[in-house]
């Protein structure tokens, strides 16, 4: 049994009735979550990340979306359950913390109202007491002088203290996972940490984290399992230290590499992965990076299933790229980046 | 609280003193307006109306007559009508006004309660046969005109009908609340339902496109990831928030029908209120009347305006502050 995963998406699909045709966003995305592990989701902007997420909660309501595979919840399928059940698996069960907190809560109440709220929704409490639980839970999430706090309105918090309020309303009935998508981007730097120590904080009491992100940075930092997402797919997926020490998919090289370092040699321009993010409407039938990478071939024109490579078995990724040697391989890519984008030492 | 009250106050009076300096200035402007003409009767001779323009003091410099109207109507109340000699205006008025407010507090409660139910109804309906019907009945009811529906009413239930189904609608007229509740809402029945139904229409489609809008935003999509029930997310987080611009147009569109502005409702249904006596006055060109119609409607748009400042920064909290 414990070694059941909490959440077990299989081939999720989920596509979108356009003007242009049927745009597919996610397409046959399978994942897991053991409980209380923190996985960290990665991709660029449209790989699907945040609209996988928003279908396993059900929260695509757009009537033109259509949703297909399995999300198993504690053995449940997520997107089978009555309206009913599936409302009292959000927010009890699964929180979902968004990435813009200044539009994340109703302008027009205030934060503890909205926290009570939550509580309300779940628990058979009194109101007194989910505002006592409201307090509390502003504090735990490190708003000062909680108690006067919780009679604020959203506008008059900060950027940071909305998140923070965000969060708490996501811990407000203890959930066993909660999904946090991009909860730092609009968020400055310093404030980015200690968000980051919440979840931490949160993963130590024992809950898992789904952390969606495009800062590998953030990854780095906390997550124990890596997602790599592209175009609606899983390029890469394993522990942290091996997805970052050894990563296996020239889309994830190309991740790391665009990451400046500080105690590396200055770069006049950035490394970047060449061409641009498929869309989901141009999705191409064999592996979704091929068009942009530097080392595909035949076997590209079809479709990569995501499997284990040399060693690890929990490390897997979806190339064509024989599975021995990657890490040379990646070398060449690198050196033929150098020459490409002018990567010169600067004096 | 206080220096708002004042503020507003202030403003009033200045309003007022503009309008009435306009009204004053427009009326004696107006070619081929001469009150003595008109009071002295057809086919005067100079001398007649030379005495008159000297009884009403039309003889008199006019920032004078100005300053002499203004203190008969605010500070002695004795303004007297130029055209029904001994009427005085203030009387007038204050008679009108009860007759007003019921058309418009009845009409007002029936097509803000019609405008939100049909709105919600159709945002949460969209896409489905539902809304587009509910949508049409709104723009057939903003574009049928108060004097048109109102004779057709009166045509239906006083004539053609009056005999089988409408035999219960009373003649045209106004009875006090006062003096009979009963046959008071009797009379205001089809005044309000006509009333109401222009501005049901046009508060549907309005609430309609912001309810839409509140369904999509951020917070309504926190809403349902905190487990909310559909319902609740309707009602207390979109529907609360679209409410918002819809009272800030409520309290002007209430201000203007109390200060006359249901003036065709009030003459196609008989009803002496202040719009039926703003046009009496000016097809009379009874200076005097319309000079206290004009600042007793400039008064209800600003109090209007003061309320719904107040009442718009107890529905937005981030309007507390500004």
């Amino acid at each position: 049994m414990p070694d059941q995963p909490l959440l077990d998406v299989r081939d999720l699909r989920v596509s979108f009735r356009t003007r242009q045709g049927t745009v597919t966003a996610v397409d046959g995305l399978s994942f897991s979550v053991a409980p209380g592990e923190i996985l960290g989701v990665v991709g660029e902007s449209g790989s699907g990340k945040s609209v996988s997420m928003l279908a396993v909660l059900r929260l695509l309501t757009n009537p033109n979306v259509t949703v297909s595979g399995e999300v198993l919840f504690r053995g449940r399928d997520l997107l089978t359950l009555p309206d009913r059940e599936m409302r009292s698996v959000r927010g009890r069960e699964i929180a979902m913390v968004f990435q813009d907190p200044m539009t994340a809560l109703t302008p027009v109440y205030t934060v503890g109202w909205q926290i009570a709220e939550q509580i309300r929704a779940h628990e058979p409490v009194s109101r007194r007491e989910a505002h006592a639980r409201a307090v509390q839970l502003l504090s735990d999430v490190g708003i000062p002088d909680a108690a006067s706090r919780v009679n604020a309105y959203p506008h008059e918090f900060s950027g940071g203290m909305r998140q923070r309020a965000v969060i708490a309303m996501a811990l407000s009935c203890g959930p066993s996972l909660l999904i946090a998508d991009e909860p730092t981007t609009a968020l400055d730097v310093t404030v980015q940490a200690q968000i980051l120590d919440l979840m931490r904080q949160l993963n130590e009491g024992g809950s898992a984290v789904v952390l969606i992100t495009h800062d590998m940075g953030v990854i780095s930092q906390i997550a124990d399992r890596v997602l790599v997402m592209y175009g609606g797919r899983a390029a890469e997926e394993g522990p942290r230290r091996a997805v970052f020490h050894g990563p296996r998919h020239p889309y994830t090289w190309g991740l790391l590499d665009s990451v400046p370092r500080v105690d590396g040699p200055r770069l006049r321009r950035l490394p970047t992965i060449a061409g641009v993010p498929v869309t989901p409407g141009s999705l191409p039938e064999g592996c979704a990076f091929a068009p942009r990478c530097r080392l595909r071939h035949e076997r590209c024109e079809e479709r990569p299933p995501l499997s284990v490579g040399d060693g690890d078995a929990a490390h897997r990724d979806a190339c064509w790229l024989p599975s021995g040697g990657r890490a040379a391989l990646r070398l060449t890519t690198r050196t033929a980046t150098g020459k490409d984008t002018d990567t010169e030492v600067a004096s | 609280m206080l220096s708002f009250a004042l503020k507003r106050f202030a403003s009033a009076l200045l309003v007022m003193f503009a309008i009435s300096v306009l009204v004053f200035l427009i009326f004696f402007a107006t070619p081929g307006v001469d009150p003595a003409a008109r009071i002295a009767g057809r086919n005067a001779d100079p001398a007649t109306l030379a005495q008159v323009r000297h009884s009403f003091g039309l003889d008199r410099p006019m920032p004078v007559r100005y300053l002499l109207m203004m203190r008969h109507l605010l500070i002695d109340r004795d303004l007297e009508s130029f055209v029904n000699r001994g009427s005085r205006v203030i009387p007038q008025i204050l008679q009108a006004t009860p007759v007003t407010l019921s058309l418009v507090v009845g009409a007002a409660l029936i097509w803000m309660v019609a405008g939100v139910v049909m709105g919600t109804a159709a945002a949460t309906l969209r896409g489905r046969a539902a809304d587009p019907l509910i949508m049409l009945v709104g723009v057939v009811g903003v574009s049928l005109p108060a004097y048109w529906l109102g004779e057709v009413v009166n045509l239906v239930t006083q004539k053609q009908l009056h005999s089988s189904v409408f035999s219960w609608v009373p003649p045209p007229g106004y009875v006090g609340i006062g003096r009979d509740p009963g046959q008071w809402a009797l009379h205001m029945l089809f005044p309000w339902l006509t009333l109401a139904l222009l501005y049901a229409g046009i508060y549907a489609r309005l609430l309609r496109g912001e309810v839409v809008t509140a369904l999509n935003e951020d917070y309504v999509r926190t809403a349902r990831a905190k487990g909310l029930s559909e319902r609740r997310i309707l009602l207390r987080h979109a529907l609360r928030c679209s409410l918002i611009p819809i009272v800030s147009l409520f309290g002007l569109d209430f201000g203007a029908l109390v200060g006359g502005a249901a003036l065709l409702t009030e003459v196609v249904f008989g009803l002496p209120g202040i719009g039926k006596l703003t046009y009496d006055a000016l097809q009379n060109l009874d200076l005097p009347v319309i000079m206290g119609t004009v600042l007793y409607a400039a008064f209800f748009v600003v109090l209007a305006n003061a309320l719904v400042d107040i009442l718009y920064a107890r529905l937005d909290p981030r309007a507390r502050h500004a």
